[in-house]
């Protein structure tokens, strides 16, 4: 039974818990904000690159010169997931849900034969799935998510890749990611990076053939790293946003939580004062009687 | 004058989506002109100045510089994806020099790691700087 002390600084430390969350709360709420302005903001250019990509591929006979990138390697032996996470904890499931989806993966691939190997976007990713795959991660990436996510550093991320594709580390790259459908549901998604897979492909070519100047193999090579990292810096700002939305809720939930166990508490301790001022009394009473 | 629509979209923002009468893209194999009606064209662009004509076919209305990135024109619309576009208004002069002359000194000493990279950034200055002297 505690005693009346413990309880009131038990009451005394959940208070001051829920002000930190309520706190972490309104600072995710503006961060949300901002980092959806954000992700809204570079949807035009992804989609425009998107059609653009779909007329270039709609166009393209496959061939020996063709880039890789489109192409493919031919093989499907290597695969390489790209777990983006945060860097930062506190935000309910959102880095569980996506490490859980990494595992799975993981398992899938191992079973149908296929060598798998990881690279780590944001410091909890990396953290939880060192426990059982340290020898599959081939690079960790922290500190993108945490501020502003700028594009340079989906840049980096995609020069990196293209880099290691080009070196036949990997023959397919899958995007594991949080998508961000709504302030309270972030929906896991497995996206293919490489080689691309343009919606059209398989549709009929546009009407026009157009004009390609320099030649359509110069303009692939070049706009399919730009592609990368553009589907790189998409999901990072989808990602971004889930993290703040996911840490909201978290908080709300947490904040909540704590005025609950405040009225447990306050309870109990009115309590225990009272059958002690009880016991006190009777003691005093009976006292009283046997003089 | 026929119109067609004009998008100018960078990684970060969409800068411009407007209905134009002309537009002059810096293409890496030359500038062209584009007006309504201009045949399908897929093509990279160069650092460099992209005028935008909106009212009638001989004043310009806006000037961006773009480092670089991807042209694509059909029969009813023109779509620039550029990397690091600003409106040349925003260039600021001493600055670049600067930038223009501290890169210039990089490449001049010998044992200067980044290279290529510098050379690429010296060529996107000096195309801005150029930018500002037309």
């Amino acid at each position: 039974m505690p005693s009346l002390k413990d309880l009131k600084n038990r009451i005394a430390s959940v208070k001051s818990t829920r002000k930190i969350t309520a706190a972490m709360k309104m600072v995710a709420a503006s961060k949300l904000r901002r980092a959806q302005e954000h992700a809204e903001a570079a949807r035009p250019y992804a989609t425009r690159m998107a059609r653009m990509l779909d007329t270039l591929a709609g166009n393209l006979v496959v061939s020996e010169s063709t880039p890789r990138l489109i192409a493919g390697t031919g093989k499907q032996d290597t695969i390489l997931l790209v777990v983006v996470t945060s860097d930062r904890g506190l935000c309910g499931a959102f880095n569980g849900s996506i490490v859980r989806e990494a595992r799975r993966q993981i398992r899938q691939l191992e079973l149908d034969g296929k060598q798998v190997k990881l690279l780590c976007v944001g410091r909890k990713g990396r953290d939880l799935l060192r426990r059982d795959y340290a020898d599959k991660i081939i690079r960790a990436v922290d500190d993108v998510t945490n501020r502003r996510v700028a594009f340079s550093s989906a840049d980096d991320l995609a020069t990196t890749l293209v880099a290691m594709f080009d070196a036949g580390q990997f023959d397919v790259a899958h995007l594991v990611y949080n998508r961000f459908k709504s302030v309270i549901s972030q929906v896991v998604t497995v996206k293919q990076i490489v080689p691309v897979k343009p919606a059209a492909m398989q549709d009929s070519a546009p009407a026009v053939a157009p004009e390609f100047e320099p030649d359509e193999e110069s303009i692939l090579a070049q706009i399919l790293p730009r592609n990368l990292a553009i589907q790189i810096y998409t999901a990072l700002l989808e990602s971004a946003a889930g993290e703040q939305g996911a840490r909201m809720s978290a908080m709300d939930n947490a904040t909540r939580n704590a005025g609950d166990m405040i009225n447990k508490l306050t309870l109990n301790y009115n309590r225990s004062r009272q059958a002690y001022i009880t016991k006190e009394l009777i003691e005093i009473i009976s006292g009283a009687e046997a003089v | 004058m026929k119109k067609f629509s004009l998008e100018l979209v960078s990684p970060e923002k969409l800068l411009l989506n407007k209905d134009v009468t002309m537009v002059t893209v810096p293409g890496s194999e030359g500038d062209y002109g584009v007006m309504a009606g201009h045949t399908p064209i897929i093509t990279t662009l160069r650092p460099g100045v992209i005028e935008v004509y909106e009212a009638d076919d001989h004043t310009v209305s806006d000037h961006f510089f773009v480092a670089g990135g991807f042209a694509e024109v059909t029969n009813e619309r023109c779509t620039l994806l550029a990397e690091d576009a600003v409106p040349v208004a925003k260039l600021d002069r001493a600055q670049l020099s600067d930038e223009a002359k501290a890169l210039r000194d990089d490449l001049a000493d010998p044992a200067f790691g980044g290279r290529a990279d510098s050379e690429a950034k010296l060529v996107i200055v000096q195309a801005k700087l150029e930018a500002l002297g037309a």
